[in-house]
């Protein structure tokens, strides 16, 4: 417990001393949400059907950004290779590292959520639920994404290998949050979606720091 | 306690000796010959009952052909990813050697038939809805699963070291067999709500017995080649990793 | 077997790749004593150094700490525990103090010395909140070995210590090991080096290439 509250508590310090970590993933998730109406153009109908669609495109694509560092940094200064020796359950340090990543790049996107809506005028209702599937979606993504950073790990210039291999397992988030945001948009009953959202984070938050520490332990 | 130690030693002993380099490279020699005549064989049969002996359908034609080979390789697509599995999982616990090179190059061959299915797919796609591509369940479900069996193999190769690249393909295909059935639901569900513009009707609804024979006949054919590709594939995997060992020298000399 | 030793292995072989590193590999260390790995590059001196912590797995033999196998008293044995690798495991961002709060409840267990005594061992004193990045390499060295003194640990493995520390740095290391040695600990460390530990504590063992 200790060693976990030390690594939470060094991590969120290191990401505290290099803001970019934070503030990079999400200018570029504006970014993209920005640029989308300059593509289909700024017919109101259009982009209020897309919206959620493209919200939830770009929480993955800005999730990704943050997850090749995940691990990297800490298996070159050698830190990864001392969690891994720490009496502590090397899977229980790998969740914490994932907690990390999600305090990261997932809280605040939910944080920002209304303004993401208000940028597509969404409904009020369709707001809310975009932050509930937010709060359920994000940290299905990053502890998926852990285990991709994690087998990655050693690669060098492992960027687009990593979205080959993460994006994919995205699917089912992509549609169940996506298609939540949308059902309600319409008006539509929206608990099966959530659900089923709620489902995938039990199951990924029980099973990724597993399969996530496995990946990491053939890597060192 | 000891109820059936001979028994269990026969199989372990089987298992144990086909897993050792040497006496499996010899006995994939004798067996591929035989299982590739095989698949020649039934491939024929089948291609001959189903370009010329069943009857076209009454609604599409001589098109309806194409299922021959388009659901044979759809079928194998899943197998190939199940069969990887479990060799997956057997290199990862009893650190089998044969399994992870097993697991490594069935992959290429499962992304072939997946990409078959998806091109047979769309060739059928044509003259049934009109166009190449329609976002239906299926051909969704096996678009992702192409991309699921591309990182696979990427991984594989992205890896320098043989050992850990094995190693890390094992957990990614693991990993990849909880999420396949997750993945196929969720894009069922989706197409269900963005109903398009065609229904989809590739499934078959009912099949009469004269069509199904030539389908059942490709499948075996299919599998046998997959078996027959596979143990190939394996030997010269099998080679390469051992190229320093006495009896691959013996073997090259 | 022998009851009294500490750590024991027993016929260790190594593979790498297609390369067989070392085979039937076997030694016993008793409370006091070190042993040294010598061997050129690429002999596998690090491969030992991770089969003996864990971190990798012998192709065929056992290690024994207290005369049990590692493997089944995971968590305990890496209580006891220190391993220094070639990487150190410093975060540049923060400081020595940050470092050494973070490894010492990475660790756990009961501390050796408090961080500020560790700093001022290793001569760190009047750096101990400067972000490491601006330390130099020796220093940032020094850091390593004040790790070993925060928490308690009765098996040290260390993989070229003396590595990048200069004459001062290495005597410090020097008595470090040797109070190490006296209090009862163990220590397997891979090393070229002339040092200046007694010579009757020391096994040496050579591998070839």
């Amino acid at each position: 417990m200790r060693a976990s509250l030390a690594l939470l508590k060094r991590d969120l310090l290191l990401t505290f001393r290099n803001p970019g970590l934070i503030v990079n993933p999400l200018l570029f998730y504006l970014l993209v949400v920005t640029l989308v109406p300059l593509g289909v153009g700024a017919n109101q109908q259009i982009l209020q059907d897309i919206a959620p669609g493209i919200i939830w495109l770009a929480a993955l694509l800005a999730t990704l950004l943050a997850l090749d560092s995940l691990f990297r940094n800490d298996l070159h200064d050698g830190s990864l290779e001392q969690l891994a020796l720490s009496p502590t359950p090397f899977a229980m340090l790998t969740g914490i590292k994932i907690l990390v990543h999600w305090l990261i790049t997932g809280l605040p996107l939910i944080l920002l959520s209304p303004l993401f809506a208000t940028l597509f005028s969404l409904s009020a209702d369709a707001t809310g639920v975009l932050a509930i599937t937010l709060l359920l979606g994000t940290p299905v993504l990053s502890a998926v994404g852990a285990i991709g950073a994690a087998l990655t790990v050693s690669i060098r210039n492992s960027g687009a290998l990593l979205a080959l291999i993460v994006l994919p397992l995205y699917v089912p988030i992509l549609i169940f949050a996506a298609g939540a945001v949308s059902a309600a948009q319409a008006g539509l009953p929206v608990t099966g979606q959530l659900y089923f959202l709620a489902a995938l984070l039990v199951l990924s938050v029980t099973l990724a720091p597993i399969a996530t520490s496995a990946a990491l332990k053939i890597n060192l | 306690m000891n109820t059936s130690p001979s028994r269990q030693n026969v199989f372990l002993r089987f298992f144990r000796r086909l897993a050792s380099p040497k006496y499996f490279y010899d006995f994939a020699g004798v067996w591929i010959p035989w299982l590739g005549t095989l698949a020649l064989l039934l491939f024929l049969i089948a291609l001959y009952g189903g370009l010329l002996i069943t009857p076209p359908d009454y609604q599409q034609g001589d098109s309806v052909r194409i299922m021959y080979v388009h659901v044979p390789s759809a079928w194998m697509s899943l197998f190939i990813y199940v069969f990887m599995f479990f060799n997956a999982i057997i290199s990862l616990i009893w650190r089998i050697k044969l399994s992870d090179i097993m697991a490594n190059v069935s992959a290429p061959i499962g992304a072939a038939f997946t990409f078959l299915a998806l091109f047979t797919g769309a060739m059928w796609g044509k003259p049934m809805w009109g166009a190449y591509w329609v976002w239906d369940a299926r051909l969704t479900s096996e678009a992702i699963l192409l991309f699921l069996y591309a990182g696979i193999i990427a991984l594989n190769f992205a890896i320098e070291d043989r050992q850990t690249a094995a190693k890390a393909t094992a957990i990614l295909i693991i990993v990849g067999v909880v999420n396949i059935p997750i993945i196929h639901y969720s894009v069922e569900w989706w197409n269900t709500l963005h109903q398009g513009p065609t229904i989809t009707k590739l499934d078959k609804p009912s099949i009469t017995m004269d069509m199904l024979w030539p389908l059942l006949v490709m499948t075996l054919a299919f599998k046998f080649y997959f078996f027959t590709n596979l143990l190939m594939r394996a030997r010269l995997e099998l080679i390469r990793r051992e190229k320093q060992s006495q009896w691959v020298n013996e073997l090259l000399r | 077997m022998n009851p009294t030793a500490l750590l024991q292995a027993t016929n260790l072989t190594c593979e790498r790749g297609d390369r067989q590193l070392f085979a039937d590999l076997s030694f016993a260390l008793e409370p006091g004593e070190m042993l040294q790995i010598e061997g050129p590059n690429g002999s596998g001196k690090t491969s030992l150094l991770r089969i003996l912590c864990g971190l990798l797995k012998a192709n065929d033999g056992n290690v024994f700490w207290q005369n049990d196998s590692i493997d089944t008293q995971r968590g305990d044995y890496l209580a006891q525990i220190h391993y220094s690798g070639h990487l150190h495991g410093i975060k540049l961002e923060l400081s020595p103090t940050e470092n050494l709060v973070f490894a010492s409840a990475l660790h756990g267990g009961e501390p050796w010395l408090s961080i500020e005594s560790a700093l001022d061992r290793v001569e760190l004193y009047g750096f101990e909140d400067e972000p490491a990045a601006t330390l130099s390499a020796g220093q940032r060295r020094r850091i390593g070995l004040a790790k070993m003194l925060v928490s308690k640990s009765r098996l040290w493995i260390l993989d070229e210590p003396f590595s990048t520390l200069d004459t001062s740095g290495t005597k410090i290391l020097e008595e470090l090991i040797e109070m190490h040695l006296n209090e009862g600990g163990c220590a397997v460390m891979a090393s070229h080096s002339r040092h200046g530990i007694e010579r009757d504590r020391v096994q040496l063992l050579k591998l070839m290439a």
